[in-house]
């Protein structure tokens, strides 16, 4: 096995295709994770279990089941019922349906780390609910879980590899493309391996940084 | 607002969500349990409780702990719902009541916390005006000058931009109680306020509320361990001993010539 630079040059301009597709994957799936799995927390704590039972049940399901599954399933399921969308944004939307179920478990937690002091001051202020729950719940709870989402965020990252197997192009995909053709698979993975650590590291070091700075 | 409201800075005719209070100060009963029973578990905490108090009194719940003074004050706050019997205040039911009911009633009472319960995410003065401005209506300037003036009686002037956490227990209970007093309410609740400071920094808290009793016809119903603070601030002291009021009078009669051997008991383990 000989290292050839020649490969990495040739590789690069694909990979920079690759990393831009990753990273439209990563962000689009964090910020759907950010927004369902708060909207799971919070029917979880619906007053009616006939809103909680179905909730439970359903995120149960998706974080029981496998990521590749789900990616297949969206991929080649949905567009039978007349439901397409892109390969990019079918992952996108897979890793965030997938995260969401782990975001919503830290939601809850960050929720009911909220002192019962706050909501009973809020009552004795009278404050409505939905009032006491914008302005004096979330807040907290989500300042106290921004570093256990960023974790997740990093778990995500290295998931969007399997986007691969739906044909979508990310890095991965891109080395895989590369290999195929040029029959050097050294390199183009050797890279992608880099790029990983050089996102992934610097990410994890910033959340340890914030977890210090807003988890008290 | 009526003449009668505490803290009348500024007569607005703005604080209206109270309009229809008309709280009556001439010493007529604003507060009254009736066969109030409450039970946690086996433990029955207040067994057919029977007592009221009047407009503008400044009343003190003594007795041991688990007496269940502070289930009282808690009640008043509807946070915790009675199992039986009846709670009425200024001629509203507050139990048993519908949801509307309850939050008309609600709005009429401010309660001061052990652990001053202010929200960390926000400033000082939006503790403060977060509460009127949502729930009673009051435009942002309006509320902020009720707020500086609270700020002012209680000595914190300058910390109106100061978040919570950076602020003496002491300083966090002042706040607290600027906060209760932004809405306006007829009555006062004081659970244990003193109970979690430094022992340097309860006079200053004692001093805002003398100051408070003086100045203002505010209802207060106080929980606490401060036997002096009782004595000066009361009008009426209630002796609480297994969920019943033993003994009531004036601090003076009280404090000096107790009726009750239990009442001897608490008091000279307390004094």
């Amino acid at each position: 096995m000989t290292w050839d630079w020649s490969a990495v040059g040739d590789f690069m301009p694909r990979f920079w295709d690759g990393l831009l597709v990753t990273l439209q994957a990563l962000v689009v799936g964090s910020l759907i994770s950010f927004a369902l799995g708060l909207v799971w927390a919070l029917l979880m704590r619906a007053p009616s279990r006939w809103v909680r039972w179905p909730v439970g049940m359903v995120t149960e399901f998706i974080r029981n089941t496998p990521l590749l599954v789900q990616l297949f399933f969206l991929f080649f399921v949905l567009p039978e019922w007349n439901i397409t969308f892109s390969a990019l944004t079918t992952g996108a939307i897979a890793l965030g349906l997938h995260y969401s179920t782990y975001t919503m478990q830290v939601y809850r937690a960050g929720i009911e780390a909220v002192p019962a002091g706050q909501w009973e001051a809020a009552t004795a202020l009278s404050l409505p609910v939905r009032r006491t729950w914008t302005a004096v719940v979330l807040p907290q709870a989500i300042r106290r879980v921004v570093p256990a989402l960023g974790n997740y965020v990093i778990a995500m990252l290295k998931d969007t590899p399997m986007l691969m197997t739906i044909t979508v192009l990310d890095m991965l995909g891109q080395a895989r493309l590369f290999s195929q053709q040029q029959f050097q698979f050294t390199e183009p993975l050797t890279v992608i391996g880099v790029a990983f650590i050089l996102i992934s590291y610097p990410a994890s070091l910033l959340i340890r940084a914030l977890e210090r700075r807003l988890v008290r | 607002m009526s003449a009668d409201t505490p803290l009348m800075k500024e007569p607005d005719a703005n604080a209206g969500a109270d309009a229809n209070a008309n709280p009556p100060v001439d010493g007529s009963e604003l507060i009254r349990f009736e066969h109030v029973t409450k039970r946690f578990g086996t433990n029955t905490v207040l067994d057919g409780l029977d007592f009221c108090v009047d407009s503008g009194k400044h009343v003190t719940l003594i007795g041991p702990s688990g007496s269940g003074k502070t289930t009282i004050l808690r009640m008043l706050m509807t946070l915790v719902k009675p199992d039986e019997g009846t709670i009425t205040v200024a001629g509203e039911r507050l139990f048993p009541a519908n949801e509307q009911q309850i939050r008309d009633v609600r709005k009429k009472i401010g309660m001061v916390f052990q652990q001053f319960n202010l929200f960390p995410n926000m400033k000082v003065l939006r503790n403060i005006t977060e509460a009127p401005v949502t729930v009673l209506g009051l435009p942002k300037d309006e509320a902020e000058q009720r707020a500086r003036d609270l700020l002012e009686l209680v000595g914190l002037t300058d910390k109106a931009d100061a978040y919570p956490t950076q602020l003496s227990g002491g300083q966090q209970q002042r706040v607290a109680i600027a906060r209760a007093l932004a809405m306006r309410p007829q009555v006062l609740l004081l659970d244990e306020v003193t109970s979690a400071l430094d022992p340097e920094l309860v006079a200053g808290v004692l001093d805002v509320l003398r100051d408070i009793a003086r100045t203002t016809d505010i209802t207060m119903l106080c929980v606490t361990h401060e036997m002096n603070f009782a004595r000066d601030i009361s009008d009426q002291v209630l002796m609480f001993d297994s969920g019943r009021v033993i003994e009531s009078g004036s601090p003076e009669r009280i404090f000096s010539d107790p009726e009750h051997d239990r009442t001897r008991e608490f008091l000279s383990a307390v004094l």
